[in-house]
């Protein structure tokens, strides 16, 4: 498809095939469409390594950051990844805001877009929430994290960094650690990959695996061992104390002797996968520390990619429109 | 004196019978006064092609009142219950306060009488203040003029068993039923629809099918451990129900519903995240679906209820996880069945029907409120006409009731009620909800006094001993 | 929506005798190829930029400093969903003091050369740009003009102007037509 546009050189547009107005989910989206987001977020790491790191692209445009559940990391990669687009930003958090006071997620969003706003990106503790908004709001609504749903940006830096560093992404070997169950990394990471043609292998125990996971694309195994003699990248997931809490598993420790990329295993490995986690890592816990500082440098390339990809994404639901 | 009713042309579908045929109904004083062909005199009702039924009895509806009336009181559910095809409701006792005691169900009994369109009837609550901690009055509350006889703690279990037993034993001396909301809630915490596939897809804490069997298994032993009276609210899950089979295959006293919206729809629905598909217990898989279909067409499902749960909108447009469970129903249930069971070929338009009228009617001892699902001169007029053969859509905007939180929003259906006659006059007529101000002798024709209304304990059940 | 020529104005010959009287135009305007660069608009222009970057090599026997440019991100008068696709810029060298020639392969409104100057000056501050285009079919929008030009072709409005390079379309040639449903 061609767009038909005045004033433009058409040999000179290379047009997509399709643009979204939303990301709400990786379910959402196609093997194509994943690519061509992977190819943009190459070419918006190159804006990162200039001097001017800014391009006009989403001049005028407002974004708001509506980041219900605490977050730094992600919310500061969005915050950098549209004012490099030359976007407004504006941050909206629920201490500082009527939340707290009670006023419904619909109400709330209806006030902030009720200003004019032509994107917001939601990050909330209920899944579901961002296909919510976009059933009470006109605007564009990027998913930053929804419950233990999707976390589509992840998935996608995640396999920006996966690609870059292997290769490639069709029949790779990738082995997913840790609390699947609450894990909206793991469900985004298992639905992109499939959809481009890698593998994916989850390891954890059956406390921690949910009902039906196979079904959406991989094998499952409670050993690790045997995933690192198969896998091409490790990816690992952090574990936190409740569950422990929740008699999912008995302890931390425990949890380290059977899931942890201990020096021990890591060591006995001949080939090394390539090690990745969304971050931030419990040293110590799910990965020793000293492997953690042997595989830093690919979780801080993750981080430079994260704001990339946003910018890419950014760029794809807002992108090129006045409307 | 009212003038007399002809009701004229309609098929006569009268319990235990079954259909009698094409034939013509007088109604006069509250009562079937006459049945036969080529009547005459009376203002006349063209009811050819329709199917007159005794009125519809929901065993299970939410009404709200007292304490949550911005969602549903006892005037406008009966209003949605006429609308329905329904002349009796009874509703659950999970109000603010709980009916838990005879004042509590006395006064929501007399806004039946006051307000009501149809009879409306409270079951009273297993425990005092539904905390499944200490017995309620069963023998007050089935002594004092709304006559209880079903008890539950709905909405929630009787989670101990021990107090469940005690509570079955006691039903049992008191001629009370037990009608249970069975759930294992320590599976169920935290769960906001179905455990399977769409629960992991959708990234919601699931409840499994498990949490309803394991608390059904033991609501049966205990029942058949006490020898009580057992009624199954709600069931969703294929193990459910042959758990019901095989129990009543070793003769014990247990009966079971289920809803319309647990035949109708399944869990994969809930993709949109739309909180008119979030019940309790939840939509379940597509072969759960079709084993409560089997079971409704091979008589192990004895009622079909509505488990009507208005929620406000803003109770219900919200996160997923936020919204209240519950959806509406007395106004689209006969639609649903006679479009799913009886269209489909499933079953047979009586059958449907008996299991919303005879069935319900013969659990809950209806003949003491005077309603009778016999179609027989003498008796009170309480009757449904339907038609079979209407086609209409489903839109919330046009319900009676005060919430309009359903499922079924833009579906269309095959059959509906077009006339509610309560007590021998019309409270719904061609679609319309007849006013209250406009009624001669709203409830006539049923009992009003205490010792009508209530059952006596039996004296044999008090004497020791298990019977299994 | 398909291209369906009328005419070809340009055939491989054509272009490859444009590509070398181009390269020796910029020689002379610039007296060298000292402080030159040359860089290519994406996605022609980059090609054209790099048999120029070729010829110039060939003729004055050093290497002349070539870069690609992506506008798609300096657009200003699009109202297109979707967005257009973007590549990869590349400038590997010090704009500072050095006389960048533009390589487009059609100047038509003048738009794309505006964003592209736009583009570069977020890298740095050349000394002076000049254009070099290998076809111009008129209708400025802005006060935009090449300093070399490969063809001159007149159209109308509702005409399309396709280039096709060997190296992305596999055959080296322009043609003038029409774009029909």
């Amino acid at each position: 498809m061609s767009a038909q546009v005045a004033g433009v050189e058409e040999s000179e547009v290379r047009v997509q095939e399709a643009g979204y107005k939303h990301l709400l989910a990786i379910a959402d989206l196609e093997g194509d469409d994943i690519i061509r987001l992977l190819d943009s977020t190459r070419s918006f790491a190159e804006v990162s390594t200039r001097s001017i790191k800014k391009v006009p692209a989403l001049r005028g445009r407002t974004i708001v950051n509506m980041f219900m559940e605490p977050s730094t990391r992600t919310r500061m990669s969005f915050e950098l990844a549209a004012k490099r687009l030359s976007a407004d930003v504006i941050n909206f958090s629920p201490t500082t805001s009527s939340v707290s006071k009670g006023e419904s997620l619909k109400d709330t969003a209806k006030t902030i877009v009720a200003m004019g706003v032509d994107a917001v990106v939601i990050r909330h503790k209920s899944a579901g929430a961002p296909k919510k908004l976009t059933e009470w709001l006109d605007c564009s609504i990027v998913n930053a994290g929804d419950g233990m749903h999707e976390h589509p940006t992840q998935a996608l830096l995640d396999l920006y960094t996966m690609r870059e560093r292997m290769g490639r992404l069709e029949g790779l070997k990738v082995a997913i650690v840790g609390d699947i169950d609450h894990s909206r990394v793991a469900r985004s990471n298992m639905l992109a990959l499939n959809k481009v043609g890698a593998s994916v292998l989850l390891v954890a125990p059956r406390s921690l695996l949910p009902e039906g996971i196979e079904k959406m694309g991989a094998e499952t195994t409670g050993s690790l061992d045997e995933a690192l003699r198969w896998c091409d990248v490790l990816y690992l997931l952090r574990i936190q104390m409740e569950r422990v809490n929740e008699s999912r598993f008995p302890s931390l420790r425990e949890y380290t002797l059977e899931y942890g990329l201990t020096e021990q295993r890591w060591e006995s490995l001949e080939k090394k996968p390539l090690v990745m986690h969304p971050g931030p890592m419990n040293r110590g816990v799910e990965i020793a520390s000293s492997v953690a500082d042997e595989v830093e440098s690919v979780i801080t390339g993750q981080v430079a990619a994260g704001v990339a990809a946003r910018m890419a994404v950014l760029y794809d639901v807002l992108g090129g429109s006045r409307e | 004196m009212s003038e007399e009713i002809l009701i004229r042309g309609a098929r006569v579908l009268s319990f235990p019978g079954g259909f009698e045929g094409e034939m013509d109904v007088r109604i006069r004083d509250g009562r079937i006064a006459e049945k036969g062909s080529g009547l005459k005199g009376g203002k006349v009702v063209d009811a050819r092609g329709l199917i007159l039924a005794p009125g519809l009895i929901d065993m299970h509806a939410h009404l709200r009142e007292p304490g949550m009336e911005y969602k549903e009181d006892v005037g406008s559910g009966s209003r949605a219950a006429v609308m329905g095809g329904y002349c009796a409701v009874f509703c659950m006792p999970n109000t603010e306060p709980a009916i838990d005691n005879s004042s509590v169900a006395e006064y929501v009994y007399d806004l039946g009488v006051d307000r009501g369109l149809c009879l409306v009837l409270p079951h009273g609550a297993v425990t005092q203040g539904r905390e499944g901690t200490a017995l309620a009055p069963m023998g007050e509350m089935g002594s004092c003029r709304a006559g209880v006889l079903g008890f539950s703690d709905d909405g929630s279990p009787v989670a101990d068993p021990e107090i469940m037993r005690r509570a079955m034993e006691y039903a049992r001396t008191m001629g009370a039923l037990i009608i249970s909301h069975s759930e294992e809630e320590s599976l169920t915490a935290g769960g906001h629809m179905n455990e399977g596939y769409y629960s992991t897809f959708l990234g919601m804490r699931g409840m499994p099918s498990e949490a309803e069997e394991i608390a059904v298994y033991r609501d049966i032993c205990l029942a058949g451990m006490t020898g009580a009276k057992l009624h199954l609210a709600h069931l969703s899950t294929a193990r459910s129900l042959e758990l019901v089979r095989s129990a009543k295959k070793r003769g014990i006293d247990v009966t079971c519903e289920v809803t319309p919206h647990h035949f109708s729809l399944d869990d994969s629905l809930l993709v949109e995240y739309d909180t008119n598909f979030k019940m309790n217990p939840p939509l379940r898989s597509k072969d759960d679906v079709n084993a409560v279909l089997e079971a409704l067409a091979d008589g192990t499902v004895d009622v079909i209820s509505t488990d009507h749960a208005p929620h406000a909108s803003h109770e219900k447009e919200t996160e997923f996880d936020v919204a209240e469970f519950g959806v509406v129903g007395l106004e689209t249930a006969l639609g649903l069945a006679l479009t799913r069971l009886v269209d489909s070929g499933l079953l047979k338009v009586e059958e449907v029907l008996r299991k919303m009228t005879e069935a319900p009617a013969r659990i809950m001892t209806m003949e003491r409120w005077g309603y009778s699902p016999a179609i027989d001169e003498g008796a009170n007029a309480n009757l449904v006409l339907i038609d079979p053969e209407e086609r209409w859509t489903v839109d919330p905007a046009s319900f009676e009731s005060r919430s309009k939180n359903t499922p079924f929003t833009g579906w269309e259906l095959k059959g509906k009620a077009r006339s509610v006659l309560f007590g021998g006059e019309f409270v719904m007529r061609d679609g319309a909800v007849v006013e209250r101000a406009e009624l001669e002798a709203p409830g006539r024709g049923t009992a009003r006094s205490g010792t009508a209304g209530a059952r006596k304990p039996i004296a044999q059940a008090a004497k020791a001993g298990k019977s299994r | 929506m398909t291209f369906r020529a009328r005419a070809r104005v340009l055939d491989t010959e054509d272009i490859a005798r444009i590509v070398k009287r181009i390269s020796h135009e910029i020689l002379e305007r610039n007296k060298g190829s000292k402080d030159l660069a040359l860089i290519g608009v994406h996605t022609r222009g980059v090609f054209l930029a790099q048999r120029l970057a070729d010829t110039i090599d060939s003729i004055e026997g050093n290497h002349v400093d070539m870069g690609s440019l992506d506008v798609s991100l300096y657009r200003d008068d699009v109202s297109m969903r979707p967005a257009p696709k973007v590549e990869v810029t590349r400038i590997d060298f010090d704009l500072a003091g050095k006389t960048v020639v533009l390589v487009d392969d059609v100047l038509y409104t003048g738009r794309t050369t505006r964003a592209a100057m736009d583009a570069m000056m977020d890298f740095g501050r050349p000394e002076s740009v000049q254009l070099a285009v290998l076809v111009d079919r008129g209708h400025r929008e802005l006060p935009i003009r090449a300093d070399y030009v490969g063809k001159n072709v007149p159209t109308s409005g509702n005409e399309k102007v396709k280039v096709s390079l060997k190296e992305v379309d596999g055959v080296d040639m322009v043609e003038i037509g029409e774009e029909e449903q």
